[in-house]
């Protein structure tokens, strides 16, 4: 996606409605398109069109949103609704700095659509902290000076706490793997794995 | 990413009626591939059909005692069938392949469906500034001469050498599953080693699918008592990585004999590559260094190495010898 493409506002585009070719297609559409349908993504059905109307729900607040279809989750989060902690790494699912809860499990934000997400719950990196207090891995993460520039790590403390919630902090080995779909150009990755293991410890004595 | 329209439904018929209508129309599931496909311009469909809400998520164990099956709803997420109690029993080599598949977040979206129908990851088809045959049918294969380190050795041709991705399928194909669905004309099923095609002189065709098709669900037979199986994956990091080889198997012995194996390869070729040759080469045989060596040779005879892959004719043969090792241990 260029830059260009990322800042056009998307709710200045003309909200363009499909032709669909084909009779059948056509009149399930129509038999289909009920009130129910005309509302937004979350009805039974829902139109085909590039730009849609939608409520995402995130950190616990809704925030109605017109996007372009094409527009990713990530990119909803940080262009549109200035949550900027998930990062754009590399847009492709391969590095993890993007990392948010959906529905209470980690994911990439940058594979999937802002459209899509429509009645879920989307967690990320700034719903963590209750106020002052920070969550249990963020304290693991400053405790174990986890990081070095910090590009990764609000993708790698949002995919710590789902690895810790998944009962996958064991050990070093086992936070190695489920902790291996976050990339540290830094390097940091004795120290996160000690803020995980920490984290995990201190959830294992709560249990 | 181009624009496109987008829609969602609740209604499988309606999907498939919808994207059967549009000529470049795409479904979506977990969107890992298709949204990388789409930034890299190797896709561009007008419509995207968002089939989420389908009721197709379920694992469940179907059918009368003495012949169940396992049936994976096309959107269960590839980390809750690798963590479903009787897959992680009863089919290691599927639980194995898939934690061996991408990540914890790509295992979280990543569905069945989705994994079956993943495009290849040769850098020419996801690069439009290449010709590939693939993408634009009747361009090219610069990976013939070019950079083909991670191509295909076995059912290649002139026209593209392109590996299937995906470790799902290979361990699909090594337990004789059927991949069901429902398409402009009906439902249907599959049998795991029609599904996907050699590429011929038609890379561009690489299911059995037809568009607009949806696959509703999978169907693994579950394995007789005694039934060893596993999924050993090599790779050029220790985790987080495309096969470079990969080898299931799914072992019946009778005493120090075996009685039923079946073989699957992953990294080495076109489409999930089950030989046969190698099979017969170990059934009704002990598993000895001679016997599965053989198992090898046999597996490779055809092979067509190009001129950054030949070490995968090695490779492979060695990871057969290493996941028969550990499954023919009498434990
Ligand atoms: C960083 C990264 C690493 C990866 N590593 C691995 C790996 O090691 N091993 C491996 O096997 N895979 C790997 N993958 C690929 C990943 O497993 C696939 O992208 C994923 O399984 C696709 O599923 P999805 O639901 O996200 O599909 P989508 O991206 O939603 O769709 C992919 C394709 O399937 C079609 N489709 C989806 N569902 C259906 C259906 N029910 N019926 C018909 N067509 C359908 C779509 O139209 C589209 O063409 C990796 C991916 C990434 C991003
Ligand atoms: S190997 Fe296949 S996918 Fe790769 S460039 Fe050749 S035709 Fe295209
Ligand atoms: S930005 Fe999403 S995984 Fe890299
Ligand atoms: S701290 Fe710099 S990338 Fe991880």
């Amino acid at each position: 996606m260029s830059e260009e493409e990322q800042n056009t506002p998307a709710a200045a585009g003309p909200a363009r409605r499909s032709v669909l070719k084909a009779g059948g297609a056509t009149a399930a559409v129509a038999v289909a398109a009920g009130p129910a349908a005309a509302g937004g993504a979350g009805g039974p059905t829902a139109l085909p069109r590039a730009v849609a109307d939608i409520t995402l729900r995130v950190n616990g607040a809704e925030h109605p949103l017109s996007v372009e279809a094409r527009v990713t989750l990530l990119d909803a989060l940080r262009e549109r609704l200035g949550l900027t902690g998930a990062k754009k790494g590399c847009d492709r699912g391969e590095c993890g700095a993007c990392t948010v809860l959906v529905d209470g499990r980690r994911v990439k934000s940058c594979t999937t659509l802002a459209v899509m997400q429509e009645g879920r719950e989307v967690t990320t990196v700034e719903g963590l902290a209750r106020g002052d207090e920070l969550h249990p891995v963020q304290e693991a993460f400053v405790r174990r000076d986890a990081f070095q520039c910090g590009f990764c790590t609000p993708g790698q403390i949002v995919s710590a706490v789902a690895c810790v919630q998944e009962g996958h902090g064991g050990s070093r080995d086992e936070i190695r793997e489920w902790m291996s779909g976050n990339l540290c150009r830094c390097g940091c990755y004795p120290n996160i794995v000690d803020a995980v293991r920490d984290a995990a410890e201190a959830e294992e004595a709560r249990r | 990413m181009r624009r496109f329209d987008y829609a969602r439904t609740s209604r499988a018929g309606e999907a498939v009626d919808l994207v059967a209508g549009e000529p470049t129309g795409a479904f979506v599931a977990g969107g890992t591939d298709l949204l990388n496909l789409m930034k890299d311009g190797a896709e561009a469909p007008d419509l995207v059909v968002d089939i989420n809400d389908l009721p197709l998520s379920d694992v469940e164990v179907v059918g009368e005692a003495a012949r169940e099956r396992l049936r994976i709803g096309a959107l269960a997420r590839l980390a809750d069938v690798a963590a479903h109690p009787r897959v992680s029993r009863e089919l290691p080599v599927l639980t194995e392949a898939l934690l061996a598949t991408a990540s914890p977040q790509v295992r979280n979206m990543a569905t069945v469906g989705g994994n079956l129908m993943q495009r290849t990851r040769c850098w020419y088809f996801r690069d439009p500034d290449f010709a590939c045959n693939k993408r634009a049918p009747g361009s090219g294969c610069p990976a013939q001469e070019g950079q083909n380190r991670w191509h295909a050795i076995l059912g290649g041709s002139d026209h593209c050498i392109a590996v299937h991705p995906s470790d799902l399928a290979v361990a699909l194909r090594a337990l004789d599953a059927t991949v069901h669905t429902l398409g402009p004309g009906g439902r249907r099923a599959i049998a795991i080693g029609d599904f996907h095609r050699e590429p011929g002189a038609a890379p561009e065709r690489e299911t059995a699918l037809r568009h607009g098709e949806l696959i509703t669900a999978v169907e693994v037979p579950l394995p007789r008592r005694g039934t060893r199986s596993g999924y050993l994956k090599v790779r050029d990091r220790a985790t987080f990585e495309f096969a470079v080889v990969s080898a299931a198997a799914v072992l019946r012995m009778d005493g120090r004999t075996v009685r039923d194996i079946a073989l699957a390869f992953g990294g080495i070729a076109t489409r999930p590559w089950r030989s046969a040759a190698a099979e017969d080469a170990l059934r009704g045989r002990r598993l000895t260094d001679d016997t599965v060596a053989a198992a090898g040779r046999a597996l490779v005879a055809g092979a067509r190495p190009r001129t950054h892959n030949a070490f995968k004719v090695e490779l492979v043969q060695r990871a057969l010898h290493e996941v028969l090792g550990a499954l023919g241990d009498d434990r």
